[in-house]
């Protein structure tokens, strides 16, 4: 029959970035976000060098001039008399970074996981999950706190020993660097045991697709061309996995970057001079009194972290909408 | 069934073997020890280090504190809190914490569950987007940011609530629903979808056919079918909110367990440290296997094996 020949629809399946990009709700996150990472990366440069200094402007309300009399204070000065519109950004770059750094470390070992257990299958693949349930019914977060302080005294001793060294044979560059890094020391191992703790989702996921891939006929044909089992798993699986991955990887960052302001409220994570979204919160919330309310200390890096996850969430949904419609959560 | 709780248990307490081992390990590697911030000499450090069985090999003092652990049912004593014993301080502060956890758990359970079955129901009108967008705000704002800011209005503005302590149900009221809000919103997610799942699928389309209406066919078939994914969760979440509780604590002023625990971390006080991972991963772990329990007999599809 020619008229049902003709009714029947021709077009392509849908695209799963087209999907995506249909999504406004997404793609408005998406803009936020870059925003957010390119002022954050950006505009410290181009703020003045006093504005960056602790200095006497204690407490200064938001849109007060500095002490100086030349810039502005855009929205108010901390206890040490910081811009805290720098420290604000600073914390975005320690917060964004700390999140992205510590999903790939969790995609990395996740993915591994994932992909060996579901390919070798049998009792193999339920012995590995079996431990990853273990691992699920484990305070992860306390062990994490454990991490931090076993080896952080070890980390900072080792820096402090790079830049002895580097002033005794004159590397003036090593020395500044291995200097600044010491503050910074605790981010390294934050970013490792978050990522050791954040991996499960990703391995239960990545090896569920696995399952269903192994069987298809493509995987069966590169087998019976004798190619092993590596080759298969990376040549032929993990392309196939990429998009779900991503989508894993976004949903990641915003729980890796509310488990890092969770330690740093709680004065384990982050430490002065350094900062990160949770640490100013935590620096907020300690000066917070009825009598004379120093709001603005606790309401921006709020706003900002807020609308920062929430975007970052709205993202993740997005992605899976359109590559992972069946496993809504 | 017994076979099953047997094993279970015998792997429950292997886990918490591990973790225990783990923590005091990694406690006892730390830089520096417990007496590191008293100035003492060195014979007196290592009088302290004998008189609490620290001294020798990190395996000799885990072997020593296990046995003692195991074997005598003795968790030690803390070693910042002027020598008052673990088992006393935990059992001090702990209460506090899991009447705060219990209260949080069940919020967020039972509200949850009534959350996403309201969304699903009304698929796509104003009411489910609305839901979900809350949903996913408060997935996304810490609770340290939905604290203080509780404070601000229901204690501050309008005064119907106290700022913070501990006593009664006034007391109990704002911090259980500030801890329970972001796990309420991943519960009334998973309601939702797991929902919407189970009303398209084909035995609803006959429970239909053969005439029941929609409110005995989601009674009788679909519900026990859609929470399945909502139990699962229920093992995670409360450790979740155990974790999440320390938070809490610290914003609402609750002299719990919390405060003990990031304290010994700080002073690396390793029995009271220990002490504290153990209770906890003990409640966890029990918890779990209640959920694994329950699970079997929801969905009679599923074998048990340990």
């Amino acid at each position: 029959m020619p008229e049902a020949a003709a009714n029947r629809w021709t077009g392509a399946p849908p695209n799963g970035w087209d999907v995506l990009r249909r999504n406004r709700v997404a793609m408005i996150s998406l803009a936020f976000i870059a925003v957010v990472a390119l002022a954050a990366v950006v505009v410290p440069f181009f703020l003045p060098a006093d504005l960056k200094k602790p200095g006497n402007d204690s407490f200064f309300r938001p849109l007060t001039v500095a002490g100086n009399g030349t810039s502005y204070h855009l929205i108010g000065t901390d206890v040490n008399g910081q811009d805290l519109f720098y420290r604000l950004l600073t914390g975005a770059q320690v917060s964004l970074g700390v999140g992205l750094v510590a999903a790939c470390v969790s995609l990395l070992i996740g993915t591994a996981y994932g992909m060996v257990s579901g390919y070798a299958g049998g009792r193999v693949d339920s012995l590995m999950m079996r431990f990853v349930d273990i691992l699920n019914s484990v305070p992860s977060l306390l062990f994490v706190m454990i991490f931090i302080s076993a080896f952080d005294g070890y980390f900072k001793d080792a820096l402090d020993a790079v830049r002895l060294w580097a002033q005794t044979v004159h590397w003036g560059w090593l020395e500044h660097f291995a200097r600044d890094l010491i503050p910074y020391s605790r981010i390294a191992i934050l970013v490792l045991s978050l990522g050791f703790v954040q991996w499960l989702t990703m391995a239960r996921i990545v090896r569920g697709q696995v399952l269903v891939l192994k069987e298809l006929a493509f995987v069966t044909a590169s087998r019976a061309m004798g190619q092993s089992a590596w080759v298969i798993l990376w040549k032929h699986l993990w392309p196939n996995l990429s998009t779900i991955v991503l989508t894993y990887l976004t949903l990641t960052i915003p729980a890796v970057i509310r488990d890092e302001s969770f330690l740093s409220f709680l004065g384990l994570g982050i430490e002065d001079p350094a900062a990160s979204w949770g640490s100013l919160l935590k620096d907020g919330a300690q000066v917070i009194n009825p009598l004379e309310s120093k709001w603005w200390l606790l309401a921006f890096p709020a706003l900002l972290m807020s609308s920062s996850l929430l975007a970052l969430n709205f993202l993740g949904d997005g992605l899976r909408d359109a590559f992972d419609p069946r496993s809504a959560d | 069934m017994p076979a099953f709780i047997f094993r279970r248990f015998l792997s429950s307490l292997v886990v918490l073997l591990c973790v225990a081992s783990l923590t005091f390990v990694l406690s006892r590697a730390q830089k520096g020890g417990p007496f590191e911030k008293e100035k003492m000499s060195v014979q007196a450090k290592a009088e302290k280090e004998r008189k609490y069985e620290l001294d020798g090999p990190v395996w000799w003092q885990l072997g020593r504190y296990m046995d003692k652990l195991f074997l005598h049912g003795d968790a030690g004593v803390s070693i910042r809190y002027t020598d008052r014993s673990v088992a006393e301080i935990l059992g001090q502060k702990m209460p506090n914490s899991i009447q705060l956890g219990a209260c949080a758990f069940l919020i967020a359970s039972l509200g949850g569950v009534a959350c996403g079955f309201l969304a699903a129901m009304r698929r796509d009108s104003w009411v489910d987007v609305s839901t979900m967008f809350f949903a996913l705000a408060a997935i996304s704002i810490p609770t340290f940011i939905t604290g203080p800011l509780m404070i601000a209005v229901f204690a501050l503005w309008l005064r119907w609530l106290p700022v913070g302590g501990f006593g009664g149900f006034s007391h109990l009221l704002m911090p259980s629903v500030c801890l329970a809000l972001p796990f309420l919103a991943y519960v009334a997610r998973l309601t939702r979808n797991s929902l919407l799942d189970v009303m398209s699928a084909n035995y609803m389309r006959t429970a239909k056919a053969k005439g029941l209406d929609d409110a005995t066919a989601l009674a009788r078939h679909a519900l026990k079918i859609a929470i399945l994914p909502v139990i699962t969760y229920l093992g995670p979440m409360a450790a979740y909110v155990l974790t999440g509780s320390f938070v809490i604590e610290s914003v609402f002023n609750i002299s719990g367990a919390g405060s003990v625990f990031v304290n010994a971390i700080q002073n690396n006080d390793c029995f009271l440290l220990t002490g504290a991972v153990i209770l906890y991963s003990a409640l966890i772990l029990f918890f779990n296997f209640i959920v694994d329990v329950t699970y079997t007999f929801l969905d009679k599809r599923i074998k048990l094996h340990a």
